[in-house]
This record gives C-alpha cells, structure tokens and sequence, in this order.
C-alpha cells in the first residue's frame, strides 16, 4: 500500500490516487489534408510502461509531441499527471522528461555543460544543475566522458546523456520516442535496463518503438497505432492470444516428405499447414497434448522428424495480423512526422 | 520576467561557450571582412571617387556596416541545427521562457558582432584609417553598430527558423543581404550609380546606417541620418523579433 501511495504521489501534481498518470481521449490533429491523429484513447496507469506501436506515419510521434506540449491537438483532451497538456502546458512542462529519435544534446558542450545547461532552464541553481549532473553522469556511466565535448561520444553515449538531460528534474512521466534506433544491441540493452530501473521507481514512461522485442520486453501494456487510430490495446500476452493459438513447427529430417508430412498433420488444425524447406508450420488450438500427438501422427506415417515445438505467436505475428503489414525496418528512419 | 532573464543568460552562455569549442564560424565570419576591407582599398580603392575623403576612410564604415548584418549568420546556422538536431524541441519541453533560446542567441551574436568590429576597426588602424570624432561620436558609432547588428540578429534568427537547412540558410542569406549591402553607400558613393539603383540606394536603409556611421566616426554631413539609424534598426527589432518568437512557438522541428 505505502508503495502505491507513493507512485500514485509521484505521478502527482493534485490527480486523485489510483487515476491514470496520462488519459488521452479523442486526440486528433491534422497536417493540411492529413489526419495524422483521428480520435486517439488511451490510458496509462502510474509506475507503468505503455508501448506505442505502430508502422511509420502512424502518428505515434504526433501523440508524443502533444503530450510533451509541443504541438496543439485540433480536437480532444489530454492529461498528463493530472494536468491539461494544452490549459495548464507551462506547469506541466516541470512534470514531464522527453527523450527523443535524436540525441537532442549540444555536441559542442561536455556532457556535464549539457545537464547543467538544462538543470538551470528547468531553474535550478548552478550549484545544484551540477551536482545533479555529476549524479546523472555516474548513473550512465559517463563520468569519465563528463568533461568531454560530446561530440567525441559514441552512439549509446549520445543516447544516454539525452536520456540523463531528460531526467535532470526527476518527472514523475517520461516520454521515450524510439529511444533505441540506431543503436547497437549492447547499447541498446543497456538503456532498456536503464529504462526499467526507472520504471521500479515509480516513473510512467510512454514509449513509442519499431522494435517488437522492445515493446515486448519494456512495456505492460501495447496500444497499436495506426492510419492516427489505436487499433488494438493490451498486454503483450493479450494481444498474441488475439492472434490466436500456438503454432506447431516441425523441423523435418533431411529427405523426409513434407507433401506426407503436412497430410498427417492436417487433422490437427482448422487451416492447412504450410510448408517451406524442410519446416512445417500448423496453428493449434491450444490444445494439451499436442506435441504428442504430432510425433504419434508423423510417426505412424514414417517420417523422420528432426526437432518440433510450439511457438507462442511473436508480436510481429500481431502487427502483421492486425496492420496487414509487416513492421518495417528501423533503417527505414522515416519518422512520422509532418 | 527574472526566469526569461536567467534562461537568456544560460542560453547566451551555452552560445558563447560553444564557440569558443567550434571556433571556424566566427573565425570565417571575421577574416572575410578584413580580406573584403583589404580587397577593396586595394584593388577598386584606387578607382573609386570619393570626393572630400580618403577611400579608407569612406570604406570602413561601409564595410563595418556589412560585416555587422552579417553577424546574425551564427544565429541562423545556429538555430537552424539546433532544430534539426532536436535540441529546439527539448528546450521547448522545457519550463522555461518561451523567448529565451532566440534572446540568447541574439545576444550572443552581440559579443562575437562586438569582436569582429573590433578586428575589422584595428586592421582598418594598422591601414590607414583614422577618426574624425569626438569620443562621444566613436562610442556613439559602436553603440550603433551593435545596435543595427542585434536588429539584424532577429533577421537571422526568422531565416534560421524557416529554411529547412545550415546550407539554405546561408544561400538565402546571402541572396537577401548581399545586394541590399552592395546597393547602398557602403563601397562607392550613391551618385554614381544609374538611375532606379541610385533610387533605391537612397532609400535602403543600409544607406542610412552606413552615413550615419560617416558622420559619426569620419565628420561627414549627419543630416538626419544617425536618428534615421537608430529608428530603423528599432524597426526592424519591432518587426522581426515577435515574427521569429511566433515562428519558434510552432517550430515543428526535425
């Protein structure tokens, strides 16, 4: 209960406990002829993570920048951590942290002058911007780099440093857009252990991604956005349930007959199972006793079977399911933006 | 007022700092008047007129003139990054005053315009060239210099904003101010020039700017030309300012 109490505290700023630390109804917004934004709903609880996805052109930036008080909605209302994002954006703007596709520091400036830079404009004294940017700096590990221009930092650096700029006044709700494009793996897991320490402490954090493993692994829940609508919102395991079952996949011996193969294993599913290169795929009701049925059926018909497993659906199955499309890739660095 | 006060100083000092970083702009923006200055008394100095004055002392105050509009190319190029970089939209998901990052800027530009009137006057000394002016007259001149410059500044700063590159922002610049610079009094005198530019050339308040600076630093003829100076720089403040603050409210970045 008195961890509750203080999540809900964080979040803050007069919103009653246990009220959503962002409430998003009916946002829309329009570039000229295009409807980026037509009637966006959502809801973030405190303390929680929620995933934005959706394909390029989506309007996942465009939601970001609303709720960071940077563009104006046409229609609809938004709260973040208790406060109007349009009525009340000046006070809201000491709640909030943005960190962005670009690492939005000045690469003239050392890490250190970065934060201090932006402790004194959230209006901080310099004594106190720069103890809190040496406490940042040693939490990403950029306290050797501290005195640095921060065009000497490599990639994963960049990221961090606009990730610490974005935490110099400790908001209680944080908004992540891509924070990990262009990175590589390792940087990549390092900030996602970042972001989920900040989340243990009780930060709401709205994240948008291209990434489904990213999504799958930070966010409890995922509202996926497209043509500027939510068309399906979720924990990640109640979205691949709506995909439906498991799939079956069998790794045929070397020669085996995938003709017979799929034959035999057609009883077992209500659409024909596929079958390309030696590996057999079939959806499955979720029904017990599945795998032992498969390897009594292949092996009744003699064919040799070199692995088989269940496979619960990926998110890339619920995005192709639900968007007909594939999520294309994060070289393809077209942000949705006007 | 004391928080636009506060985050103009933290800007002007980030824009300051950075210089000193990268310091090839300012470098540029400082030796191409003095190459300008030596250029022209060299080369067309001996061929240009300039009836009661020595060429020197005519040019000077021209190309000073010049070189000060140009002083705002660090805020163009500057915020220009800055909004592509993103920096624009985490200093506007910031709680501080919304005019902040252009007053920094611009006020930045005072002190590097400050230096490079500073360089262009001493190599002018080393040249040739020399006051006829009281001291109330020479600060005067540097009081509108700096003046016109900061106007200037907020030209710059608009430009920045709406093209969508460092490298449009300099064609543009240099597109707009060039000949509004090269068609006024600044490097030869405005009754030698054919009719509708000479017609032009005296209204362009270049024109106006640079005699002013004549009569205050080489004794020409004031007329009304040193409160024709002030009032037009001010009147560029009163127009561009608001025009580039509105501009930077809706920046869309990126």
């Amino acid at each position: 209960m008195t961890s509750t109490m203080q999540v809900t505290d964080r979040a803050g700023s007069g919103a009653p406990p246990g009220a959503p630390a962002i409430s998003v109804r009916g946002l829309t917004k329009s570039f000229g002829k295009v409807r980026a934004l037509d009637g966006v709903d959502l809801d973030i609880a405190p303390g929680t993570v929620l995933g934005l996805l959706g394909p390029n052109g989506a309007g996942k930036t465009t939601v970001v920048r609303i709720l960071a008080t940077l563009l104006k909605p046409d229609a609809g209302s938004a709260e973040v951590a208790g406060l109007d994002v349009v009525a009340d954006a000046a006070k809201l703007r000491h709640s909030i942290g943005l960190a962005g596709q670009y690492a939005a520091i000045d690469e003239n400036l050392t890490g250190l002058e970065n934060l201090v830079m932006v402790g004194r404009l959230y209006g901080m004294s310099r004594a106190k911007a720069k103890v809190r940017g040496r406490e940042l700096l040693a939490r990403f590990e950029l306290e050797e780099a501290a005195d640095r221009p921060a065009k000497t930092y490599s990639g994963g650096m960049r990221r961090r440093l606009d990730l610490a700029d974005a935490l110099v006044a400790k908001p209680p709700v944080l908004f992540l857009d891509e924070p990990t494009t262009g990175l590589d793996p390792r940087s990549r897991l390092a900030l996602w252990e970042t972001i989920e320490a900040l989340v243990a402490d009780g930060t709401t954090v709205l994240l948008t991604t291209q990434y489904l493993d990213e999504a799958d692994r930070l966010a409890d829940r995922i509202a996926v956005i497209d043509h500027g609508r939510v068309i399906a919102e979720g924990t990640p395991d109640e979205l691949k349930d709506r995909v439906g079952g498991e799939r079956l996949e069998v790794r045929l011996s070397e020669g085996a007959d995938s003709g017979a193969a799929i034959r035999a294993l057609t009883p077992m599913s209500d659409e024909s199972p596929t079958a390309e290169e030696g590996l057999v795929r079939l959806f499955v009701r979720g029904r017990s006793g599945t795998i032992v049925e498969a390897v009594r059926r292949l092996d009744e018909a003699g064919i040799g079977v070199e692995d088989l497993g269940l496979r619960r659906p990926t998110l890339d199955d619920v995005f192709l399911t639900l968007t007909g499309r594939a999520v294309e890739s994060a070289d393809d660095d077209e942000e949705d933006k006007p | 007022m004391r928080r636009l006060i506060t985050d103009t100083m933290v800007i002007t000092e980030r824009n300051l700092v950075r210089l000193t970083r990268a310091p090839d702009l300012v470098i540029a923006f400082t030796v191409q008047p003095v190459m300008f200055l030596l250029l022209f008394v060299y080369v067309f100095g001996g061929a240009i007129q300039t009836p009661g004055y020595d060429y020197k002392d005519f040019l000077l105050p021209g190309i000073l003139v010049q070189n000060i509009a140009f002083g705002g190319f660090v805020t163009a190029l500057g915020l220009n990054e800055d909004l592509k970089k993103g920096l624009i939209d985490r200093f506007r998901s910031l709680p501080m005053a919304r005019p902040a990052v252009l007053a920094g800027r611009t006020l930045a530009d005072v002190f590097t315009n400050a230096l490079s009137v500073g360089v262009l006057l001493g190599t002018g000394l080393i040249i040739g060239f020399s006051f006829h002016a009281s001291f109330i007259e020479i600060v005067g001149g540097f009081a509108l210099l700096l003046v016109f410059g900061y106007a200037f500044s907020w030209v710059f700063a608009l430009l920045g904003m709406l093209v969508t590159s460092p490298e449009a922002a300099n064609s543009v610049g240099f597109l707009a101010v060039f000949p509004l610079t090269f068609i006024s009094s600044a490097f030869v005198p405005v009754d030698s020039m054919p009719g509708a530019l000479k017609w032009f050339a005296e209204i362009n308040p270049f024109t106006i700017v640079v005699n002013a600076m004549r009569s205050l630093w080489v004794g020409a003829p004031a007329g009304n030309n040193v409160w024709g100076a002030f009032v037009w720089s001010l009147v560029i403040l009163v127009i561009f300012a608001p025009l580039a603050v509105l501009r930077y409210r809706r920046s869309a970045g990126g």
